[in-house]
């Protein structure tokens, strides 16, 4: 089948679920019935670039971007997965004398990928300590193992994670490390969404989502993804997401 | 909007009579005990044009100390304290008139008579060129800012008593 269509992962997926990815693509051109190639960005910075040239025509969405793709790029919502929002952790050496936040001091050095709605998150659990992006020093780490090095070795006073990464970490990096604060949003998800050129494919990838897990194929497959299952998202969930999102960005 | 009942309050109180920017009055009942922000959390609302809250979140249920049936369809300012100045809340609404986001430190009113602090953003929420509401934000607040805001707001209301 050629491709006739191209769908992206939000670069902060689990380097577990890179295979269920490609087992969800296969199962989706299945139930659609046209030929869509599966594109990874190792980093949000290319898959943005994409986005600007109209590469992408379905993508699962950080929310950090999802106010890019509805209004400027005119993608349209079409399912989030059920029970699973993006909450934020900063941790810090288990031998740091930091007992909350508020001990933190401008100066401090903060370990980090590059995802942007942790990195928001992370800097809004600082702002009770008077720590903005101006007073910190950030440092950026190429995945979630090493924020935890960077701790580990001393070179970083604080790191962020998502807080699912940092459940995945070995135990024996979580029993050098301690959580200072875990954000309970509970609302910022990340989200499917298809862009203009595939609007045709909006309504029947809405049907296969929502019944994804009604039978064991599809179960396995969402398993392999890491979800358990996809709720209904509508146009007017997705701007409400946008608007959280925006009252978030300083 | 119901008069506060002081069977709901706990402890010492002092009664004020608020007049909001719609003309009605409420009887609030204040105590001097802070609740503490709730670590990691947001607390978020909308309301309509109007101000009535449509949706409010388990942590702005939790923090106001109402139920969500006692939240919604109120006015939001039944968050509001006596110590607030009402010139906050009009540089509130003249922003947030001009499409522009509010962002402001905030001493909310409970149900029992206590106070929470909180950092707000407010926007306008535009749906197809117009706007359909607002959606209002809040997270904790720095001490420093806090206690900023505390000496800045007894100038303003001291002002607005003369």
């Amino acid at each position: 089948m050629s491709a006739d269509f191209t769908i992206t992962v939000s670069p902060d997926f689990s380097p577990d679920h890179i295979a269920g990815w490609y087992i969800f693509n296969t199962w989706l051109q299945r139930k659609l019935d046209v030929g869509i190639h599966l594109e990874l960005y190792d980093d949000f910075e290319s898959q943005r670039a994409a986005i600007a040239e109209d590469r992408i025509d379905i993508i699962y969405a950080n929310p950090f971007d999802a106010a890019m793709l509805v209004r400027e790029k005119g993608f349209e919502a079409v399912a989030r997965p059920h029970g699973k929002t993006d909450e934020a952790v900063i941790a810090v050496s288990a031998d740091s004398a930091a007992k909350g936040v508020e001990d933190f001091q401008p100066g401090l050095r903060v370990a980090r990928t590059d995802d942007p709605d942790v990195n928001m998150m992370g800097l809004i659990m600082l702002e009770p300590a008077d720590l903005h992006r101006e007073n910190i020093e950030q440092q950026q780490a190429g995945n979630y193992v090493l924020v935890a090095k960077a701790l580990l070795r001393g070179e970083a006073d604080a790191g962020f994670f998502l807080k699912e990464a940092y459940d995945d970490l070995s135990r024996i990096i979580r029993e050098q490390l301690r959580v200072l604060i875990t954000s309970q949003i509970g609302v910022i998800q990340h989200c499917m969404l298809a862009g203009p050129r595939a609007a045709e494919l909006r309504a029947p990838m809405i049907a296969a989502l929502l019944a994804m897990a009604d039978d064991a194929k599809g179960k396995g497959v969402l398993e392999a993804m890491g979800l358990q299952s996809w709720d209904p998202l509508d146009q007017e969930d997705t701007e409400f997401m946008i608007d959280l999102m925006d009252t978030l960005v300083s | 909007m119901q008069d506060m009942k002081a069977s709901d309050v706990a402890g010492e109180y002092r009664e004020v009579t608020l007049t909001y920017h719609d003309g009605s009055s409420r009887q609030v009942l204040v105590t001097e005990n802070e609740v503490p922000y709730p670590e990691g959390k947001l607390i978020v609302s909308r309301t309509d044009n109007a101000g009535i809250i449509t949706h409010c979140n388990q942590s702005f249920v939790d923090m106001s100390g109402y139920s969500e049936a006692e939240l919604i369809g109120q006015p939001h300012h039944i968050l509001r304290h006596p110590d607030m100045p009402a010139a906050a809340f009009g540089d509130l609404w003249d922003t947030v008139q001009r499409s522009e986001k509010w962002h402001g430190y905030v001493k909310n009113l409970r149900k029992d008579g206590n106070y929470y602090w909180v950092y707000a953003t407010v926007i306008p929420n535009v749906r197809k060129g117009e706007v359909v509401g607002f959606t209002s934000v809040r997270r904790k607040p720095s001490r420093r800012r806090v206690e900023e805001s505390a000496s800045l707001y007894a100038e303003l209301l001291k002002g607005e008593a003369q």
